[in-house]
């Protein structure tokens, strides 16, 4: 897919999004325990780990809907003790998540539209009117929303309730939905859980696509070893918590502390 | 008819001409993109062929040459077709969904230089083959996406070659004079396309059409059928197939009407709707598909409306087809019709988008008599025609009021049949083809010394209509060790006419008695199996199901009780069955990329079974190999149960007749 000297340095921008020593604790049990590690502009980062590992979490406090009892995230050359949801959205930063959260009666297409709420601008009276700069306005959504579908290739669902659509697919959308804020940085969280192997195919060929399409950064968490290992540039490994292993795919391979945690050692 | 011809142009280009002087303004094309339908009129489209021709030929296309299209129904892969075609290239369209093996085969055998591409993938099926194709040296693509990063030093975008010629009239202003003389000089006797048949008998030849005969047989049917430029047609089929090239590209250059392209293959129902089209065709298969979905759906509907349903349903069967064939009707059957079309069928059809269709065709396989019926009687004007490559499709076709389920009409406007002494039908048409490309042998085998084509089907005139009627192909027909007649197509399209077979094939030449392996037809037996609470986790376990058995059993039986009934069938009754675990799949090599079966290739597959079938066992173990969509292999294991059928007794004086 990549050309081979596309290597991870000659890919990788200036930092993007960087954790620092972050801790996050609910009641006595520690999430995550003092972890850092960097995202670089352009960048398909993974987040790995077993069960419990604390992979959510972390996707949680870098869009703000978990706020950590220690740290700083740096984002857009601005540092926080922690993020907010909205500086999160407006800052550039969508998600899907790791079970499919859209509004299930609502169509393919308004599911994805909704995905626009933060680019409009006109005040509700003139949408409410649904006339003059409220039109223009949403015509120019529904073409941006228009492109997504053409770039997903869901067309024929568009206007199908997605709560009538197989799994697969209900992914696919909140994909769409998450693109739909034409997103600097995309959090995936487990894009692939629960798909049979074509599934997975696609949707790794539409998360390199988004990548090379639109440029979008991309923070992942995933199960199989194989879609992460063939996809990312990067590869960050936590295990109860704590920061294991950084590096690229081939590298945190061949960290026995990873090869610990995943197989088991007697101790 | 010669003159004819030559007044309205006898290549596509010159056409294209005419079209963009005469319908300047109206539609020539319409594709939805971005959930919009966009639209060129011939004026625009002319301008734009120019403008890529133009390209091309700057790249080297050349008089003569061929140039590879492939991909789905889109404007600019058409647009390929006629800028190739103005430059005296020609075109060579290859199924989007073939794999690369056969996508190879094609290019080498067609010696193409060139390839017009819809996107990426076909893009990655052709560079996978791509040590294999020496010849090939330039790819266009219409779709960007994903290439970005691709080598482009043999690769352009059709947007550019398109840049690229109306830059090149820019600068030189000479060159839309020279291109007028390429398209006046493009002759209707030279080959305007190359079509590779399916390759139902092994593999594809490439059937060559000229642009005169296309034109000729296309104008015959556009008069027969009254099409004109104000009518529309959905462009759903597979492009390279003889049927989207001559009733959707042919004709509408001949009528000047509208060609409308499908968002893509998933969307052909919806878009079908949204266009309205005033003239379609669909294969038996797609029509079948389309009730079951009806009755699917009817079956979740609420009781009034169900009954309502139901109840009209009854009066068209009653009535419909007489209305339409214009037959006389009581008044209460008129009214209760016109309530029935107000409430049903005007709703029915405008679901399926056939509220404004004038002209329908269906071919390509037999037509179940209640299917056929059931659209007519909604008033669908649903006719058959029988055709094939050779013939650039017409051979016969029903004419409007003479419609009937089992014959496929008289001979088509200047078309001439003769049956052989063996059954077998032969004829002359105005679009027969001008050869197999590169296969003179094949030519002469194809053809009688007096000119006629082998159609390679066996069939008759039936006395009661005076149309044709086709049973086999000819060289399928064979015989039981008892000397009983054993057509396995006929015995098959009995069994396919229950919606719960999805595929049969028969075999039984030169066996003592007649055998068949089933496919269930997912969609009907899936939904039976929810209405029944039969829980099923794959296709290949509710294919085994015990109960599902029973019913496909009670299927066979039916069909034997109507092979009794008839003289020359009664002795080849089906005595033992079996069902498949796996459909049978194209990219194994099973059915056609047109979803005809091989069985010869079937019967060698699945040589275990076919054993199994004759030696009285019970179940039998098969493994076979398959083929992913991305072209990895897997293998398939399964065992399958065989059971016996109840046969009807044969009258003893069959015997001797047979």
């Amino acid at each position: 897919m990549r050309a081979p000297d596309d290597t991870p340095q000659t890919r990788a921008g200036e930092v993007l999004l960087s954790v620092e020593d972050v801790s996050l604790a609910f009641g006595g049990v520690k999430a995550i325990n003092g972890v850092s590690f960097d995202i670089r502009k352009g960048e398909i980062r993974a987040i790995i780990g077993p069960n419990g590992a604390g992979k959510t979490s972390m996707l949680n406090v870098i869009n703000g809907f978990y706020q950590p009892q220690q740290g700083r995230i740096h984002f857009k050359g601005k540092t926080r003790s922690k993020m907010r949801p909205h500086d999160a959205a407006d800052g550039g930063i969508a998600r899907t998540f790791q079970n499919v959260a859209l509004f299930r009666g609502m169509s393919a297409l308004d599911n994805i539209m909704a995905g626009r709420t933060l680019k409009m601008k006109v005040n509700f009276f003139w949408q409410l009117l649904r006339y003059g700069p409220a039109m223009r306005e949403e015509i120019e959504h529904r073409r941006v929303v228009e492109e997504i579908i053409d770039f997903l290739k869901i067309q024929e669902i568009r206007r199908t309730p997605v709560g009538r659509l197989p799994y697969g697919l209900q992914k696919r959308v909140e994909l769409g939905r998450a693109l739909a804020m034409e997103p600097e940085l995309l959090l995936l969280d487990e894009p692939m859980a629960g798909m049979n192997l074509e599934e997975k195919e696609d949707m790794s060929r539409f998360i390199l696509d988004v990548n090379d399409h639109f440029g979008t950064t991309i923070a992942l968490i995933e199960h199989d070893m194989g879609v992460v290992m063939d996809l990312s540039d990067r590869v960050v490994v936590l295990d109860h918590g704590i920061k294991i292993a950084d590096g690229t795919p081939d590298e945190v391979k061949r960290n026995p502390a990873v090869i610990d945690a995943y197989f088991g050692v007697a101790h | 008819m010669a003159s004819h011809a030559a007044a309205r142009g006898d290549t596509f280009p010159k056409l294209l001409v005419r079209n963009a002087r005469d319908f300047a303004a109206r539609p020539a094309m319409r594709h939805k993109d971005l959930g919009i339908w966009q639209s060129w009129t011939w004026a625009e489209t002319l301008d734009i062929v120019r403008a890529y021709a133009m390209g091309l030929s700057r790249l080297g296309l050349k008089r003569g040459e061929t140039i590879a299209i492939v991909g789905a129904n889109r404007p600019k892969l058409y647009w390929s077709i006629l800028a190739a075609q103005t430059l005296g290239a020609i075109p060579v369209p290859v199924y989007a969904d073939a794999v690369a093996d056969e996508i190879a085969y094609v290019l080498k055998h067609a010696d193409a230089r060139f390839a017009a591409v819809e996107d990426q993938e076909q893009i990655d099926k052709i560079q996978s083959v791509q040590d294999r194709l020496p010849h090939l040296e330039w790819m266009f693509y219409d779709e960007p996406r994903g290439l970005r990063d691709y080598d482009h030093t043999r690769l352009r975008a059709m947007d550019d070659l398109i840049a690229d010629g109306r830059q090149a009239f820019l600068d030189d202003a000479r060159l839309g004079a020279w291109l007028d003389s390429e398209i006046a000089a493009t002759q209707g006797s030279d080959p305007s396309i190359i079509l590779y048949t399916s390759g139902t008998t092994g593999t594809s030849k490439g059937v060559v059409l000229s642009g005169e005969r296309s034109i000729a047989a296309a104008t015959d049917t556009v008069g027969f059928d009254h099409l004109n430029e104000f009518d529309v047609a959905l462009a759903y089929l597979p492009l390279a197939w003889v049927g989207d090239h001559y009733l959707n590209f042919a004709q509408g250059m001949v009528a000047g009407f509208c060609m409308a392209c499908p968002e893509n293959a998933d969307t052909a129902m919806a878009d079908l709707r949204e266009i309205g089209p005033s003239f379609y065709f669909a294969p038996p298969r797609t029509l079948e598909a389309l009730l079951t979905r009806v009755m699917i759906r009817m079956e979740d509907a609420s009781a009034i409306k169900r009954k309502l349903f139901h109840y009209f349903i009854g009066v068209a069967r009653r009535y419909g087809e007489r209305i339409l064939n214009g037959e006389s009707v009581p008044l209460k059957g008129r009214v209760l019709y016109w309530i029935g079309n107000l409430l049903v069928y005007g709703p029915l059809k405008n679901v399926l988008g056939f509220t404004r269709v004038r002209t329908a065709y269906t071919a390509g396989e037999a037509i179940g008599p209640d299917l056929f019926a059931f659209y007519r009687s909604i008033g669908l004007n649903l006719k058959q025609l029988y055709g094939q490559t050779e013939a650039f499709l017409y051979v016969t076709c029903q004419p409007d009021g003479a419609i009937y389920s089992d014959t496929v009409g008289p001979a088509a406007p200047h078309v001439d049949i003769r049956i052989d002494d063996n059954g077998e039908v032969l004829f002359k048409s105005p679009g027969m083809f001008t050869g197999y490309f590169k296969d003179e042998a094949k030519t002469a085998e194809a053809l009688t010394p007096d000119g006629y084509v082998k159609t390679g089907d066996a069939g008759y005139f039936d006395d009661k209509t005076g149309q044709l009627k086709i049973i086999d192909r000819a060289k399928d027909v064979g015989k039981l060790t008892n000397g009983t007649l054993f057509a396995p197509k006929y015995i098959e399209n009995k069994l396919k006419f229950f919606p719960n077979i999805r595929e049969a094939v028969a075999y039984g030449d030169g066996r003592g008695f007649v055998t068949v392996m089933l496919n269930i037809d997912l969609t009907a037996v899936g939904s039976w199996a929810e209405r029944n609470n039969v829980s099923y986790a794959s296709y290949q376990e509710l294919a085994g199901h015990p109960l599902v058995y029973d019913m496909l059993e009670k299927n066979v039986a039916e069909v034997n009780k109507a092979l009794a009934a008839d003289k020359m069938m009664a002795g080849a009754q089906v005595r033992r069955f079996l069902i498949l675990h796996k459909e049978l799949d194209a990219d194994d090599g099973e059915v056609t990329r047109t979803q005809k079966v091989r069985r010869g290739f079937v019967a060698e597959r699945y040589a275990p079974l076919i054993t199994a079938l004759y030696d009285g066992s019970h179940e039998a173990d098969i493994s076979t190999e398959v083929t992913f969509e991305d072209g990895r292999k897997g293998v398939l294991s399964a065992r399958v149960k065989i059971r016996g059928v109840k046969t009807e007794p044969v009258p003893a004086t069959m015997g001797k007749a047979a």
